[in-house]
C-alpha cells in the first residue's frame, strides 16, 4: 500500500499518483500520514481507490471525487468534497464551511459537525451528517439529500430548488421558500438507506423531519411586479 | 484574504517560547497574505513602568540621542531600537507626556502602541522578514496576536499593516472587510479618536476602544461590534489581560480555535496550530458565528 508522509513528500507527488493509476491497477489503497491541514489534500480523483487520511486536513480535501474512497481520521477545512460525481467521503472529525457545496453524486459522511453552508447548491450529492450543521445550508440545493441528525442553524434550505433535507434535531429557521413537508413512505425508506451507507445505528428514519422548497420562487409572481 | 494567529497561554512554563510559538504559527500562514505582517505581544508589565512603540522611516536618524533628547525634556526614558521600531520605557504616569514630547522633537515617528505591557512590531514584507527584523523569536509574554496582510481596503504601508493599536494595551487584527468603516470614522472623530489611516480595520479597532473607554469589558465592546460594524470580519483582539475572538454573522472569514489547560489558540487555518504543543489533543473547534469569545487572565485568577 502506498504511504505518502506530506510532511516529507510535496503534495503534487500524492495528487500525481492518484491521478496516473492506469485501469485495473491492483494497488489502489492508498494512506496519507502528517496532513498537517494541507490544503487541496485526494482532490480530483477519478478511479475506485481507496485513501486513507491520518490527521486533519484544509481546504477542499477530496474535491471533485469521482468514485474513490477517501476517509479523514480527523477534521477538514473548508469545502471539503466540494463538487463530488461519485464515490464517498467520510470525515470523523467535524467539517469546516461549504462541505459538499455543488455535489453532484456520492455520499459525503461527516461523523462530528459542519459548519455554515454545508450542502450549498448541492446537484445530487447525498450528505449525512452524524452531529449539527450551521447556518445557510442547503442554500440553493437543486437535488441530493442532507441528513443531519443534530440541529441545523439558521436559514436552512434558503432559495430551495429541489434538494430533500432531513433533520433530527431543531431548525433554528428555515430560509426563503423552505418549509416543513410531509415524511411520506418513500422517504422513510431513503432515509434508513442512506442512514445504513453512512453507518449510523440506533436511529429510526421517524425520528426526522422533512424540509423541502415550497416552490414560490421559481416562477415570477405578478402579484409582486411593484416590488421591481 | 489575511492570516490571523493568536495564543493566549495559560501556563506561566510557556511564557518565554510565546515570540518563537507565535512566529511559527505567522509564518505557516504567509501564502494567505504576502503584503505586510505584524505582531503584538504582551510581556509582563514592570512595576510602575510602561511601554510606548515608536516606528520610524528614518530610524537611524530619528532614534539617535533620543534617550537623552527625552531626558532633557524631562522624561526618564530607556529607548531600545530594533530596526525600525523602538521600545521606550518610561513611567506609568509618563506615556501622555512622552507621547507629546516625541510627537513635537521627532514629528516624523509614528506611535504603534502604548501601554503596560504592549509591544507592537509591523512592516510590509513576509512574516518571515518581518519576524526575523524584530527578533520575535526571542520575545516572551502571557499573550500575542500576529497578523499577515492581503491588502484590499487601503495601501499596503507599514501603517496599514496590523495589528492597529487605538488605545492603551489595546490592539487588533482583522480578516475581512468592512463597509461601513466611513461613517462610523465621521462618528468616532466627532467623539474625539484620532486615526492615521483610511484603513478599514483602524476604524473598528478605534470603535472598540471607544467603547471600552464608555465602561464597557471587550466582550461587550465586541458585542457592540456585532450590531454596528457592516461587512465581513474575523477579529482577534488583545488587552492588557485579555484575548477576544469574534465573527461577523456570515462568517466567511475562516477561524479555527484550540485549548488545552496550557493555552487558547486561534488560527485562520489548522495549519497554524499543528506546531503547538499537545495539539493532538487539544479541544479544536471553529468559533461560531455572532459570537463573542473573551479570555481574560485576571478574571481567570
Amino acid at each position: 500500500m502506498p504511504v505518502f508522509d506530506l510532511s516529507t513528500t510535496p503534495l503534487r507527488e500524492l495528487n500525481s499518483a492518484l491521478h496516473t493509476l492506469s485501469k485495473g491497477a491492483n494497488d489502489t489503497a492508498f494512506e496519507i500520514v502528517n496532513p498537517r491541514g494541507s490544503h487541496a489534500v485526494a482532490v480530483g480523483i477519478d478511479s475506485p481507490v481507496s485513501v486513507e487520511v491520518r490527521g486533519s486536513v484544509g481546504y477542499y480535501c477530496a474535491g471533485m471525487n469521482d468514485g474513490g474512497t477517501v476517509t479523514v481520521k480527523g477534521s477538514a477545512g473548508p469545502g471539503v468534497a466540494e463538487n463530488m460525481m461519485s464515490g464517498t467521503v467520510v470525515i470523523e472529525g467535524d467539517a469546516s464551511q461549504y462541505a459538499g457545496a455543488t455535489g453532484r453524486g456520492g455520499l459525503l459522511v461527516i461523523k462530528g459537525n459542519a459548519a455554515s453552508r454545508c450542502g450549498i447548491s448541492m446537484k445530487g450529492i447525498d450528505i449525512v451528517v452524524h452531529g449539527n450543521i450551521g447556518h445557510m445550508s442547503a442554500f440553493m440545493g437543486q437535488s441530493g439529500h442532507l441528513v443531519v441528525l443534530g440541529d441545523a442553524g439558521d436559514a436552512l434550505g434558503d432559495s430551495l430548488y429541489e434538494a430533500k433535507l432531513f433533520v433530527r434535531g431543531t431548525v433554528k429557521s428555515l430560509g426563503a421558500d423552505c418549509i416543513e413537508k410531509e415524511l411520506r413512505p418513500e422517504h422513510l425508506e431513503k432515509l434508513a438507506e442512506l442512514l445504513e451507507k453512512a453507518g449510523v445505528t440506533g436511529v429510526k428514519p421517524e425520528e426526522f423531519k422533512r424540509y423541502g422548497s415550497a416552490r414560490k420562487l421559481y416562477n415570477f409572481n405578478i402579484d409582486n411586479a411593484d416590488a421591481y | 484574504m489575511c492570516g490571523i494567529v493568536g495564543l493566549f497561554l495559560k501556563d506561566k512554563s510557556l511564557e518565554p517560547q510565546l515570540g518563537t510559538l507565535l512566529s511559527d504559527m505567522l509564518i505557516t500562514m504567509t501564502d494567505r497574505g504576502p503584503d505586510s505582517a505584524g505582531i503584538a505581544i504582551y510581556g509582563a508589565p514592570a512595576q510602575g513602568k510602561a511601554k510606548v512603540t515608536l516606528q520610524s522611516a528614518h530610524p537611524e536618524t530619528d532614534f539617535l540621542a533620543l534617550d537623552k533628547e527625552l531626558a532633557s525634556a524631562g522624561i526618564d526614558a530607556k529607548v531600545t531600537v530594533k530596526s525600525t521600531h523602538a521600545v521606550i520605557e518610561v513611567a506609568a504616569d509618563a506615556i501622555a507626556a512622552t507621547r507629546a514630547t516625541v510627537a513635537s522633537i521627532r514629528p516624523d515617528i509614528r506611535i504603534m502602541g502604548a501601554g503596560d505591557s504592549i509591544e507592537i512590531y509591523k512592516e510590509t514584507g513576509l512574516p518571515k522578514d518581518v519576524v526575523a527584523r524584530f527578533d520575535v523569536r526571542s520575545m516572551g509574554g502571557t499573550h500575542g496576536i500576529g497578523h499577515t496582510r492581503m491588502a484590499t481596503e487601503s495601501a499596503v504601508t507599514t501603517l496599514g499593516a496590523h495589528p492597529f493599536s487605538t488605545g492603551a494595551d489595546q490592539c487588533l487584527v482583522h480578516n475581512g472587510s468592512l463597509s461601513n468603516h466611513n461613517n462610523l470614522r465621521r462618528e468616532l472623530i466627532r467623539e474625539g479618536m484620532t486615526f492615521e489611516t483610511q484603513n478599514d480595520t483602524e476604524v473598528a479597532a478605534a470603535y472598540l476602544t471607544a467603547e471600552m473607554a464608555k465602561g464597557k469589558d471587550l466582550g461587550q465592546a465586541l458585542e457592540g461590534a456585532l450590531d454596528d460594524l457592516d461587512g465581513f470580519f474575523t477579529f482577534v483582539v488583545g488587552t492588557k489581560s485579555g484575548f477576544g475572538v469574534v465573527r461577523d454573522p456570515i462568517a466567511c472569514k475562516p477561524a479555527v480555535m484550540a485549548e488545552t489547560d496550557q493555552y487558547v489558540a486561534f488560527g485562520s487555518e489548522y495549519r497554524a496550530l499543528v506546531n503547538l504543543p499537545g495539539i493532538e489533543d487539544a479541544r479544536v473547534w471553529e468559533p461560531e458565528p455572532s459570537t463573542v469569545y473573551f479570555w481574560d487572565h485576571e478574571k481567570a485568577a
